[in-house]
């Protein structure tokens, strides 16, 4: 009967105790990380927002290439027309 | 049932409670995370799926613009000469002399003209059209249109054709005076002369006012009138 009594008093002042202590640890190890998961989720939303605007790189790279054609058109005119330096 | 047992019963049942409100809780949260994670993976997706291509574009743009660089670095060292050039773009970007030409590394060691000091902005810009240009008087092939060191009107003629030539296209300002050589007479009614003026050459002898002795206004009419009929024959 002793003993019973004994384990009781272990249950109730050591085990609950240890149990609730490392429950409640990684619980709020869980809880620290839904912010930080919600701070990379809106991170990665905007970033890939942002970068939207990279299909008018294509655009730009047409843009480019036809200016510097137009250049070297413009800047092969200019070299007939004007004499060299030397 | 003893009591022990009873008490061991509600300590176990008291355990199981714990456990489980602690494990349903860190699933809740454990539940958000996932969701939130998977919201993460999807924005992280989009993000390499967008910038998959901008690697080959900015390389070809890239590409583009170092040709252009090198054709127009390569067609104003040309047609300048490289101290004219390296001036020149001093004179619109200060501070450019110093890093040079891209293709030309010998132009960082030029010692570039102050051409900025000297000429405008917009002169800097229509500047190595030719050697008709104002800064081309440092042009060794041939005299230039302005002497860079004293020249102060030449570069009138750059400008359109108006009063360039004033001196000799446009009329003379009128000579006023009791000596000048043409003589006005006072009107008697304002705006209005009694006869029109005859321009004369400096140095030559002013035709004598009429005096009322001598015919007065009349006189004077018939000789304009014989004037204006000679310059008709």
């Amino acid at each position: 009967m002793t003993l019973e009594w004994i384990g009781d008093a272990l249950l109730l002042l050591v085990v609950l105790p240890v149990v609730v202590y490392l429950l409640r640890g990684v619980l709020n190890a869980a809880n620290s990380i839904v912010p930080s998961a919600h701070q990379i989720a809106a991170a990665a939303t905007a970033g890939s927002k942002d970068l939207d605007a990279t299909a008018l790189l294509l655009t730009t790279q047409d843009q480019v290439k036809t200016t510097i054609e137009v250049a070297a058109d413009y800047g092969g005119s200019l070299d007939v027309i004007l004499d060299d330096a030397n | 049932m003893p009591a022990a047992g009873v008490v061991m019963i509600i300590a176990v049942l008291l355990i199981v409670l714990a456990v489980v409100y602690y494990l349903v809780s860190t699933i809740v949260a454990l539940q958000r995370i996932t969701k939130s994670l998977d919201d993460a993976i999807t924005g992280v997706v989009g993000i390499i799926e967008k910038s998959a291509p901008v690697d080959d574009v900015v390389t070809s743009i890239n590409t583009n613009l170092d040709a252009g660089v090198t054709l127009l670095e390569g067609l104003l060292v040309k047609k300048a000469g490289l101290s004219d050039a390296v001036g020149l773009v001093e004179g619109l970007y200060p501070g450019a002399a110093a890093e040079g030409f891209r293709d030309i590394p010998d132009s960082t060691q030029t010692n570039a003209p102050r051409i900025s000091e000297v000429y405008t902005k917009g002169t800097l810009t229509l500047a190595r059209l030719g050697r008709e240009a104002p800064i081309a008087a440092a042009s060794p092939n041939g005299p230039a249109l302005r002497n860079a060191a004293y020249g102060s009107t030449a570069a009138r003629a750059l400008y359109p054709e108006v009063r360039q030539s004033r001196p000799n296209a446009m009329p003379r300002s009128p000579v006023i005076g009791t000596d000048s050589p043409v003589q006005y007479e006072p009107s008697e009614s304002p705006g209005v002369r009694k006869r029109m003026p005859v321009p004369v050459a400096v140095g030559a002898q002013a035709e004598p006012t009429p005096s009322p002795e001598t015919g007065g206004v009349v006189k004077s009419g018939l000789a304009f009138l014989r004037r204006l009929k000679s310059d008709d024959q």
